[in-house]
């Protein structure tokens, strides 16, 4: 039951963390349809978070909390600190330029994607209906994403440079997307959570792919960070929670 | 045909409300001000959306930001459609879009204001996008057809974006006394600003007369003003809270609210720009475009080099 609940606030917490940092775009993007397209996607991910974390609420009042104080999606976001937070290190890194949020949101894209096609079979009914009804979506997100991505690589010399700059600052992130946490690895053989070690090769090939298509390098021997999944973040969560949840710590326990 | 022929054709359509479309003939007059006043209507969308995307990283539960995320998307939609029914007019997106960089162009006073509170992101929804409607919904039976048709579209979306902030402020009417403050203080803060957006009184409006003759205009300024103050004097009952003017009173014998008299120092002000935000707002739209060229650039490279390859495979 925890590694359940923990797991979906893993899940939750990518998507949340990720759709507060594309939101920070909205009204500031390098053209309009595009400051549309990346509030719709900030909009899927902040809806998907929804939905993990009602779920979760749900199995955590089933474990039984005091009646008085039951769990909910706002609670889960808004009132968990900083270690308690379980999204992955990539979701929560600076946007920097458009060519470093489309990389973030390409990766983790490609990522969701694999993730979402093996949780539609997941034993667990919610999670795997969850993962069907945002399989959509998250296409949507790949292709976009892509196309920026091959668009920035093979555009300008200066979108070139930039988005090689954005490799540098986000590959180190990319491979703990693939670390099983230790609440993964405990409900793995229930054929609840999904085999990352099945994933890894697949969005590797789909990522060389976009590079080569976007005359971009693929890099080698880079040193992987880890630890979001299990709560040690970098020094950028405190700040994004800080902004998130600074009404529900001011004004606690009123209604919105 | 003569240019006399042909104006009294146009002026025939505007009499018997048949819409002027892009390719007809039209006045260089009726053009210019189709022009200016689309324009500034999308510009006021594109900065409308700054002050409350302001609050989206704080909105205060997931679902008031999800509302929130959405509303601002749709400003933008709405300055999208804009956009494209000036540039039906023979003016690109692009200069229009530097006449507002340059100053040139002016946009909604209102969103020279700051958004301080949550209670602000309620305000704005009831009062701006209330005050907004009044107009709006005339320009539905606007002469010019793009601009009629575009915003048949918006109104649907801002009424509905009226009755969120309404009941954005009657959660907080009926929450802490915090939450109850925060509420009067926006109405506070927001309520002669909103007065405020339609315009001078109608004998000081320069552009008035004439377009009330072309019938861009279908209502004058103080006319608009006087159906707002109707409306919100009746809906603020049902928060609760009062609006910050002490010469508000009913009056039988018209069958309309009295009110008092605006601040027209501040209006002109704001207008010069000299209003709290007028600079950060400017600034803000600046930035995002400037910073957003090399990606533009190099969209347009990508399209281009594909196009050659597709051209030659």
């Amino acid at each position: 039951m925890n590694a359940l609940i923990n797991y979906t606030l893993h899940l939750a917490d990518n998507s949340l963390i990720l759709g507060q940092r594309n939101s920070e775009w909205c009204g500031h993007g390098p053209v309009l349809e595009q400051d549309i397209a990346i509030t719709n996607i900030s909009l899927d991910l902040i809806g998907q978070a929804r939905n993990f974390y009602q779920y979760a609420s749900s199995l955590i009042n089933q474990r039984g909390k005091p009646l008085n104080n039951p769990a909910s999606e706002d609670s889960l976001a808004y009132l968990r600190t900083e270690r308690e937070f379980k999204n992955c290190l990539l979701t929560e890194q600076p946007n920097g330029d458009w060519g470093q949020t489309v990389l973030r949101q390409f990766f983790f894209s490609q990522y969701q994607y694999l993730l979402f096609q093996q949780l539609q079979n997941s034993k667990d009914e919610q999670i795997a209906a969850i993962a069907v009804k945002s399989l959509k979506e998250v296409s949507y997100h790949l292709r976009w994403s892509s196309e920026w991505v091959i668009r920035l690589g093979d555009g300008t010399e200066e979108s070139h440079r930039r988005t090689l700059k954005a490799i540098d600052e986000l590959w180190m992130y990319s491979g703990e997307l693939f670390q099983p946490a230790s609440y993964e690895l405990l409900i793995l053989n229930e054929g609840i959570a999904s085999d990352l070690d099945l994933l890894k090769p697949k969005w590797e090939e789909k990522v060389k792919e976009i590079f080569s298509e976007a005359n971009l390098p693929v890099p080698e021997n880079v040193f992987i960070q880890t630890g979001g999944k299990e709560g040690r973040h970098t020094e950028q969560l405190g700040y994004i929670l800080a902004e998130l949840q600074f009404m529900q710590r001011t004004y606690p326990g009123n209604e919105w | 045909m003569t240019v006399q022929d042909l104006e009294k054709i146009f002026l025939q359509k505007i009499e018997n409300e048949i819409k002027i479309e892009p390719r007809d003939w039209m006045p260089d007059a009726y053009r210019k001000t189709n022009i200016r006043q689309i324009s500034q209507h999308a510009h006021s969308e594109i900065v409308g959306m700054l002050p409350e995307g302001n609050w989206i990283t704080r909105a205060p539960t997931l679902k008031r930001k999800a509302i929130l995320l959405a509303k601002v998307q749709d400003e933008a939609g709405h300055g999208l459609y804009l956009y494209s029914a000036t540039e039906t007019l023979g003016i690109t997106r692009e200069e229009t879009i530097n006449d507002l960089h340059s100053g040139r162009a002016k946009y909604s006073s209102i969103f020279n204001y700051p958004t301080l509170t949550w209670a602000d992101i309620g305000a704005i929804g009831w009062l701006v996008d209330g005050a907004a409607i009044m107009n709006q919904v005339m320009l539905t039976r606007t002469s010019y057809g793009p601009y009629a048709r575009a915003m048949v579209r918006i109104c649907k979306e801002e009424s509905f974006h009226q009755r969120q902030g309404f009941e954005i402020l009657l959660v907080l009417s009926r929450g802490s006394k915090e939450q109850k403050e925060m509420c009067q203080d926006a109405i506070n803060r927001w309520w002669w600003p909103a007065l405020m957006m339609f315009g001078p009184h109608d004998k000081e409006s320069t552009h008035s007369d004439q377009s009330m003759k072309w019938k861009i205009k279908r209502k004058s300024n103080d006319e608009l003003r006087q159906n707002f103050v109707d409306m919100i004097a009746e809906q603020i009952k049902v928060l609760g809270m009062k609006l910050p003017d002490e010469h508000l009173q009913w009056n039988e014998e018209k069958k309309h609210y009295d009110f008092g008299e605006i601040n027209w120092e501040e209006f002109w002000n704001v207008v010069k720009g000299n209003g709290p935000c007028n600079k950060q707002r400017l600034d803000a739209r600046r930035k995002a475009w400037e910073e957003g060229e090399w990606v533009r650039e190099a969209a347009a490279t990508y399209a281009e080099k594909r196009n050659k390859r597709q051209a030659a495979a």
